[in-house]
C-alpha cells in the first residue's frame, strides 16, 4: 500500500527555533501515532502537511498529493482536529458541525445528515442541541472530533485528542480512534506526548524529538520481546536468585522481581526446578516486553540497534548440567492461577 | 423521531456531491449575516440587534403618522438625512455586532478550522465584510423604504422626484453600510475581547464624530468655512453624507466639502477605506489561521 504521508528532508525554521530538522519519514495507512515531547514539532508538522505553512526546506506528500502545489486538494480530503479549544460557546454542537460540513462543500441537506450521523458516532446524543459553552471537556473533544470527520475525509489529523480527559474519557477517546482507523476505514495521524496510550491504538508509531526523527516503525517492533525473563516469587526472592546464580544464570534483582537474561530455553526449567527445590511459591514468570518509552531512554546516537535488540550487557550463560530441554515455560496467567 | 437513531447501522461513507468555492463562500456569507442578527444563537443574542432595528423604525413610523394626520407633506424626512439623524443607533449596532462577526471566531480559535478546509483567505474576508454590510444595509434601508412607502400612501406630491431621492437615499445607505462594516470589522478584529471590541468601535465612531464636529464649529467661528467642510471627511457618517449631498442629490445638514469635487473625493475615500479594510482583515485572519 502506498504511504499516506511521506516527507523528504522536511525542515521548518522559525526566527528563534528550528521546529523540524531534516525530517524524512513514510507512514503507512491505518492508525499512525506521532509521539514527541511538548515542542517536539508535532503541531508544526501537521500545519505543514495541511499545506497551511510552507516549510523552509524539503517537501512532503499527503495521500499522494504534494503539499506545495496541491494544498487545496489535500484540505478537501483530510480532516483536522486541533489541540486547542476551537469551539464557539454560544452555538449548539449540531449547528456548529453542520456549518463546518458546509465549509467542506457538502450541500445543506447532506451537511445536516452527516452532522447528525457523525455526532452520533462520536457519542453525542440529546446534548448536541445545547450550546457548546455548557459542555464538559470530554464532550468538547467529541465535538472537535466530529467536525474533523463530518465530511468523510480519507485521513484525519488528530492533535492531542486525549488532552485534558480523565482516564475513562481517555479510554473512550482511544477506542473511538481505533474504530475510526479500523471500522470507518479512515486513516488517522494522532499525536500525543504519552507513548503508552499510542501503544494501545496505533499500528505504526513515529517518534520525533527536537524536530528530528527518532524512530518510525510498526508498533509491534517497539514492544518485541526483550530477551529478559521476569520472575516473581512470594517470598525468598534472594534465595532463588542465589540458587540460579550458582547454576550460572545471569540474574539480577529489581524491586520485588528477578530479571533473568534468557540465554536459552533451559532457563525456564531452572526457574521451575529452583522454586520447587526451595519450596517457593512462584507468582509470575513472563517474557518482558519492550516499552515504547524506552525509545527515549536510549540516546538518539545509540538508535541503530535493530528493533528487539537486548539493551544492556548480553548474558549468554549456558544452562545447568541437569537441565532438560523442554517446552517453553507456561504463560504468566497459568502460573499465577496455579500458584495461588 | 428519527428511527435511525435506534438502529446503529455503522459508519457510512459519504459519496454525494461536494460543491465548490462559490457555495462555500455563500455559506459563510449566510452564516455571518444570520450571526449579525443573533440567528442560530441563543435568544439573548437576538435582543440587542432587534431592539436597535425597532428603534431605527420608530422615527420613520412617527414621521409618517405626522404627515398623514397633519397633512403636511413637507414634514417627511429627507431620505438621505435619515441615517445621519440616527447615527447613534447605527453606531451602537456596529459596535455590538461587529465583534460577533470579526473577533468571535478569532477569540475562540475557530479560524484555523476554516483554513484547514477548502476555504480561501480572501473568500472568508469578503464573505464576512459582505455579510456585515448587508446586515447594516437592512438596518438602514428598511426605515428609508418605510418612509418612501409612507410617502406614497399619504400621496405626497412630486412622486417622480421622490423616487429619485429615494434611490439616492438607498445608495447612501449602501455606501454607509460598506464603510461602517469595513471600519467596524477592522477595529473589532484587533480587539479579541468582546467588551473591548464594543468600546473600541464606539470610540472610533461616536467619539470621532463628536471631536470632529467640535473642531468644525471652531473653524466655522473663525471663518474657515472651507476647512470646516474638508474636516467633515474625517468621520464616517459625514464622509458618506458628503457623497450623498454632493453626488446623490441629498439635502445639506452639516458642513461638507463644496462642489462635485468634494463629493468625488469623499467617494474615493470611501473606496479606499473598504479596500484597505479587506487588506488588513486578510492579514489578520491569515495570522489567526496559523495560531
Amino acid at each position: 500500500m502506498p504511504p499516506i504521508i511521506e516527507t523528504r528532508g522536511l525542515t521548518m525554521r522559525f526566527p528563534r527555533v528550528t521546529a523540524l530538522d531534516d525530517l524524512t519519514l513514510a507512514a503507512p495507512p491505518g492508525v499512525v501515532g506521532l509521539v514527541g515531547a511538548n515542542g517536539a514539532g508535532k503541531s508544526t508538522l501537521i500545519k505543514i502537511l495541511l499545506g497551511l505553512l510552507p516549510p523552509s526546506a524539503g517537501g512532503a506528500q499527503v495521500l499522494g498529493l504534494d503539499i506545495a502545489r496541491q494544498g487545496g486538494e489535500i484540505r478537501r480530503v483530510v480532516g483536522f482536529m486541533p489541540e486547542y479549544d476551537c469551539l464557539p460557546p454560544d452555538v449548539s454542537a449540531t449547528e456548529f458541525v453542520v456549518h463546518m460540513a458546509r465549509m467542506c462543500g457538502l450541500p445543506p441537506t447532506a451537511a445536516r445528515e452527516r452532522a447528525a450521523d457523525t455526532l452520533r458516532h462520536v457519542g453525542l446524543y440529546e446534548e448536541r442541541y445545547r450550546p457548546i459553552g455548557g459542555y464538559s471537556t470530554g464532550m468538547r473533544q467529541r465535538v472537535k472530533l466530529a467536525q474533523a470527520l463530518v465530511h468523510d475525509p480519507r485521513l484525519v489529523f488528530l492533535d492531542e485528542p486525549t488532552n485534558g480527559l480523565d482516564p475513562a474519557g481517555r479510554d473512550e477517546m482511544l477506542g473511538l480512534i481505533r474504530r475510526i482507523g479500523h471500522e470507518f476505514g479512515i486513516s488517522v495521524l494522532v499525536t500525543s506526548h504519552l507513548l503508552g496510550e499510542l501503544e494501545r491504538v496505533c499500528d505504526h508509531v513515529v517518534v520525533i524529538d527536537g524536530g528530528r526523527l527518532l524512530r518510525s516503525q510498526a508498533v509491534e517492533a517497539y514492544t518485541a520481546a526483550s530477551g529478559v525473563l521476569v520472575v516473581e516469587v512470594d517470598e525468598g526472592r534472594d534465595d532463588l536468585g542465589r540458587w540460579l546464580y550458582g547454576r550460572g544464570v545471569a540474574v539480577r534483582p529489581e524491586e520485588r522481581l528477578l530479571m533473568i537474561d534468557i540465554g536459552d530455553e533451559s532457563v525456564y526449567d531452572l526457574v521451575r526446578d529452583g522454586s520447587a527445590e526451595l519450596g517457593l511459591r512462584l507468582v509470575r514468570m513472563e517474557q518482558r516486553r519492550h516499552h515504547i518509552e524506552e525509545v527515549f531512554s536510549v540516546a538518539p546516537q545509540a538508535v541503530p540497534l535493530p528493533p528487539g535488540a537486548v539493551p544492556g550487557p548480553p548474558g549468554a550463560v549456558p544452562g545447568g548440567p541437569g537441565a532438560v530441554p523442554g517446552p517453553a515455560g507456561p504463560s504468566a496467567e497459568e502460573l499465577r492461577g496455579g500458584a495461588r | 423521531m428519527n428511527v435511525s437513531t435506534i438502529h446503529d447501522i455503522g459508519y457510512r461513507h459519504y459519496d454525494g456531491k461536494r460543491l465548490g468555492r462559490a457555495y462555500v463562500t455563500r455559506s459563510i456569507f449566510v452564516h455571518n449575516l444570520r450571526a449579525a442578527y443573533g440567528l442560530g444563537r441563543p435568544a439573548r443574542a437576538k435582543v440587542m440587534p432587534f431592539i436597535l432595528v425597532g428603534i431605527m423604525l420608530l422615527p420613520a413610523v412617527g414621521d409618517i403618522a405626522v404627515v398623514a394626520i397633519a397633512k403636511r407633506p413637507e414634514a417627511l424626512f429627507p431620505y438621505t438625512r435619515y441615517q445621519f439623524m440616527l447615527q447613534l443607533i447605527i453606531s451602537i449596532f456596529v459596535a455590538t455586532q461587529a465583534p460577533v462577526l470579526a473577533s468571535r471566531e478569532i477569540r475562540f480559535h475557530t479560524v484555523p478550522l476554516y483554513f484547514s478546509r477548502p476555504v480561501g483567505h480572501v473568500d472568508l474576508v469578503l464573505a464576512k465584510l459582505g455579510a456585515f454590510a448587508t446586515a447594516l444595509f437592512a438596518l438602514t434601508a428598511t426605515p428609508v423604504t418605510l418612509l418612501y412607502v409612507g410617502g406614497l400612501v399619504t400621496q405626497v406630491p412630486d412622486s417622480g422626484e421622490h423616487l429619485l431621492h429615494y434611490l439616492g437615499g438607498l445608495a447612501a445607505c449602501l455606501l454607509l453600510s460598506l464603510v461602517l462594516a469595513a471600519i467596524g470589522l477592522v477595529v473589532a478584529a484587533f480587539t479579541p475581547r468582546r467588551g473591548f471590541g464594543v468600546a473600541a468601535v464606539i470610540a472610533v465612531l461616536i467619539v470621532s464624530e463628536a471631536l470632529v464636529s467640535i473642531v468644525q464649529k471652531i473653524a466655522e467661528h473663525t471663518g474657515h468655512w472651507t476647512m470646516s467642510g474638508w474636516l467633515g471627511l474625517c468621520t464616517p457618517f459625514t464622509l458618506v453624507d458628503a457623497v450623498a449631498v454632493r453626488l446623490l442629490g441629498g439635502k445639506e445638514g452639516v458642513t461638507v466639502p463644496s462642489g462635485l469635487r468634494g463629493g468625488a473625493v469623499a467617494l474615493v475615500l470611501c473606496a479606499l477605506i473598504v479596500a484597505g479594510s479587506v487588506l488588513v482583515l486578510h492579514a489578520r485572519f491569515r495570522k489567526a489561521g496559523l495560531s
